[in-house]
């Protein structure tokens, strides 16, 4: 199959999958709502009077107030995790970059961690406001990043390895942060943090929500516009600028970027691990490695994957919210694996 | 040199970490003429391309393309004066062979250039002889083949100044060959070329000029004949060597 073929059947079968999970999350839960009520309700918010919708004020309020922000959440979630790792991918040069993997969502729950336990005691925290968490998230990100960044890369390469160690030190160093925290931390603190490092959707709201799906939607669309030169990039620095791109500005505004989306869905949802290495790693199987289409792609894939990780955790065990970070490091634990089985038998690992 | 140079160097020295790789260099390269850089390992003969090609700042001297400093022209824009083929040309992720050549034509996107895209490509697809290639994973070609393939890229670029760092490195005897005449064709439709090179006698046979480097000082630089002498070979390289005529242009033939 060409690349253009398998492109569209990618996008069909996105769409159709994309479909379905909002569906199933909508009608599944504790309260079983019908799919043809959830079609009334959604046609009833766009203005069209119809007789399917439910008047049934629970229902309504269940789909409003629970199900529907937290679907949109998953979607801007999955879609930010996936984007980040991708655009990560292209400016290491090396497909294991990850930001959970290499401790910039651990960088950012330390950020967000130490703004709920110091909050009421630091200046900057109270002007914040109920902002400082989410600016502190991606305060942390960003300077795990960065540290990533200019610990990991030897002329103008990632070494696989340098990268992973890096990651290691930084989620070290993240948690003993963290721990420190726990310590000295009130319960309700405690209580929060350990929601941090767990990930979950559970209660997202409307007003967060929309502060998710505004930074992502404009990460996306920058992360498409610099799909080309990340294209470049993979020829390498010095091949990437012999061709016209400014590539310093490049990683430095990418970083931003990562830090930015890993940031923003680190701050409302704590740490989902993994999206951005098995997204990207999948679509770039299925459709080559260009960045505009991966990028793209890897936006609706992240989404739909935690939509469908977030329908598992609420509804594995009945009566309870699973952390939905750990959903997505049991798919990610093995998933890691495999490549670097797969990677062994190419050419005997990584190194 | 008739024309006036589109690329000339002054004093250029470079300096890395208190080593001399370059010094007090100066060099004018003219459109229409393939220069051939050579030299003993180490002379600093990438070094003079990549301060040429505006990759190194060089540590004192200046370096001007078309009579304005190198430094001048930003990065789009110096892609659209110059292309370079590297040594290294490794890719990540799992790029065809068509679209690492396509990528030589992004500095003329949104430019009236992109309608020649097509055509460039298959240009360059044909002068370097991968046209058979094209829908191969570059990461599974051969070293040679590879080097072609980034040739391509190169050519699909269309400057007016080429680099090419050892362009016939691991190439075979054919291929070398076919690089070279490739070269100096372009340099025969008006470019500029800038190679380096190490055998003695694919210079000799295919350059116009030839510019010898030798720890960093050029020790010679003039048409072949000039150039390569039994003398200066020897000096420069520490081995004696034995030139024969053949065409019109020296063989340099090592005494063994």
């Amino acid at each position: 199959m060409s690349r253009r073929a398998r492109g569209i059947t990618l996008s069909i079968v996105l769409a159709a999958v994309l479909v379905a999970g909002v569906l199933l999350s909508s009608i599944i839960g504790q309260l079983s709502i019908s799919p043809s009520e959830v079609l009334g309700s959604l046609l009833r918010a766009v203005g069209i009077d119809n007789s399917f919708a439910s008047s049934d004020p629970i229902i309504e309020s269940t789909l409003w107030v629970v199900r529907f922000p937290r679907i949109v959440m998953a979607l801007a979630v999955g879609a930010a995790l996936a984007v980040a790792g991708s655009v990560m991918q292209a400016i290491f040069g090396n497909p294991l970059a990850e930001p959970g993997v290499v401790g910039v969502s651990s960088g950012a729950a330390l950020g967000a961690s130490f703004a709920i336990v110091l909050g009421g005691n630091v200046a900057v925290l109270s002007a914040l406001g109920s902002w400082g968490t989410a600016v502190f998230a991606f305060a942390g990100g960003l300077l795990a990043t960065l540290l990533v960044y200019f610990m990991s890369r030897a002329n103008g390469r990632t070494e696989v390895v340098t990268l992973l160690l890096t990651g290691i030190a930084i989620n070290a160093f993240a948690g003993a942060g963290l721990a420190f925290l726990l310590f000295i931390g009130d319960t309700a603190s405690r209580e929060q943090i350990v929601f941090w490092q767990l990930g979950s959707l559970n209660g997202s709201r409307w007003q967060e929500v929309a502060i998710v799906v505004g930074v992502t939607v404009v990460g996306l669309v920058i992360a498409a516009l610099l799909a080309r030169r990340y294209d470049l990039l993979a020829l390498g620095e010095r091949n990437a600028r012999h061709l016209g791109v400014n590539v310093e500005a490049l990683r430095i505004g990418s970083i931003v970027l990562v830090a930015l989306l890993t940031g923003v869905a680190v701050a409302f949802c704590g740490i989902i691990a993994f999206v951005g290495l098995v997204v990207p790693h999948i679509i770039r199987m299925a459709i080559g490695p260009s960045h505009r289409a991966l990028i793209l792609a890897s936006a609706v894939g992240g989404g739909v994957l935690l939509v469908f990780a977030d329908l598992l955790a609420r509804t594995l065990v009945a009566g309870a919210d699973l952390p939905i970070g750990m959903l997505t490091s049991l798919i990610g634990g093995p998933f890691f694996f495999y490549l670097l089985a797969r990677q062994r038998k190419r050419s005997g690992g990584f190194a | 040199m008739t024309t006036p140079p589109v690329l000339s160097a002054t004093d250029v020295s470079v300096v890395i970490d208190g080593t001399a790789i370059l010094d007090s260099v100066s060099l004018d390269i003219a459109y229409g003429e393939v220069l051939a850089l050579v030299g003993p390992n180490g002379a600093g003969k990438s070094t003079m391309l990549g301060v040429l090609s505006g990759d190194h700042k060089p540590s004192a001297g200046s370096v001007q393309l078309e009579g304005k400093p190198l430094g001048s022209f930003s990065h789009l824009e110096l892609a659209r004066r110059r292309s370079v083929l590297t040594q290294e040309n490794q890719v990540s992720f799992a790029f065809t062979a068509a679209e690492v050549v396509e990528m030589g034509r992004s500095p003329w996107v949104k430019t009236p250039q992109l309608a020649e895209d097509d055509e460039a490509i298959a240009a360059a697809l044909a002068a370097a002889d991968v046209a058979h290639l094209v829908s191969r994973q570059y990461g599974s070609l051969s070293g040679g083949e590879k080097a072609r393939v980034s040739l391509a890229r190169v050519l699909a670029q269309r400057t007016g100044v080429v680099f090419l760092d050892e362009p016939t490195a691991a190439l075979d005897l054919r291929h070398q060959e076919e690089v070279m005449r490739c070269a100096a064709g372009l340099a025969a439709s008006g470019r500029a070329v800038v190679v380096v090179v190490h055998d003695l006698s694919l210079a000799a046979a295919y350059s116009d000029r030839v510019a010898l480097i030798s720890h960093g000082v050029l020790d010679a630089v003039g048409t072949p004949a000039e150039v390569f002498t039994a003398e200066r070979i020897e000096r420069v390289y520490g081995l004696s060597v034995e030139i024969v005529e053949r065409n019109g242009r020296p063989v340099v033939l090592p005494v063994r």
